[in-house]
């Protein structure tokens, strides 16, 4: 038999968001407007790559690089990355909170998540940003059809 | 050894709270690997081809459901969350509104598992 849980009583100091701190307040309405503006975004990726088409199967350099050629899908990217990337490194750092109760245990996790999260934003903005679709060392036939106007 | 008194009840909202915990760190850590298996366009058009296509086997194709899934979970729980946090008419019927992130799961995952599963398996 499960014990019976303590009836809750009011907290006996109102917890307010002017409570919370500035911080702390930032980090909340960010998690949920960026979470709102990655369910628009990841779906769409999602229906364009792994939906539409002949779904996983379509997925290689060529599309890839199809995509990335335009403006548009390299900013959409951009987006995606840098709000999933913080979206995300903030969820783990409140789970980091919650659980990591030793203090070089919390130190560690929160500055591998930190070091983590600037590679991988800084990594794809210049994959992003740097990428050429059509090298010129590489085969045609892996390349995009946008190449051989080129 | 009686379990120690808790607070946890329970309910739909706790394990809807697990869930999007769960999804969330699951998501994060895909998020990282996707991140650098899409790097390679920038190696060789080869590289990142060899990699993409592991992704083309069953055992993936399976996880990318899984992957699917969670990230559908996490999106529906989320507009749950804010929307208890925004509404007091949300706050009252919060336990409903979880029945109502499975049914929009469930619609989901019927729009995207048939033709994901024939895409892997039926190579259509």
């Amino acid at each position: 038999m499960m014990s019976t849980a303590p009836e809750l009583k009011s907290p006996r100091r109102p917890v307010s968001h002017s409570t919370l701190g500035r911080a702390q307040r930032w980090s909340w309405i960010f998690q949920r407007v960026s979470g709102v503006i990655l369910i628009v975004l990841i779906f769409t990726h999602l229906f364009v790559n792994l939906w539409s088409g002949d779904g996983i199967n379509q997925i290689d350099f060529a599309f890839v690089a199809g995509k990335l050629a335009n403006p548009f899908w390299q900013w959409f990217d951009f987006l995606m990355l840098t709000l999933a990337m913080i979206h995300g490194a903030n969820g783990m750092r409140m789970i980091i909170e919650d659980y990591a109760h030793t203090p070089w245990l919390k130190a560690t996790l929160h500055w591998a998540l930190r070091i983590s999260t600037v590679v991988i934003i800084v990594l794809g903005t210049l994959v992003l940003f740097t990428f050429d679709p059509c090298p010129a060392d590489a085969p045609a036939s892996l390349l995009p059809s946008l190449c051989e106007d080129i | 050894m009686s379990p120690a008194t808790t607070l946890y009840r329970g309910h739909e909202g706790m394990w809807m709270w697990v869930v999007h915990r769960t999804t969330g760190v699951a998501i994060f850590f895909f998020l990282l690997v996707h991140v650098l298996d899409t790097a390679l366009v920038r190696v060789s058009p080869e590289a990142y081809n060899e990699v993409i296509g592991s992704y083309k086997t069953p055992l993936y194709a399976i996880v990318e459901a899984g992957l699917v899934a969670a990230i559908s979970l996490h999106a529906l729980n989320g507009l749950r969350v804010i929307a208890v946090d925004r509404s007091t008419w949300a706050l009252r019927h919060q336990k409903q509104l979880v029945w109502w992130v499975w049914i929009g799961f469930a619609i989901l995952m019927l729009g995207f598992l048939p033709r994901h599963l024939m895409h892997a398996f039926g190579g259509a």
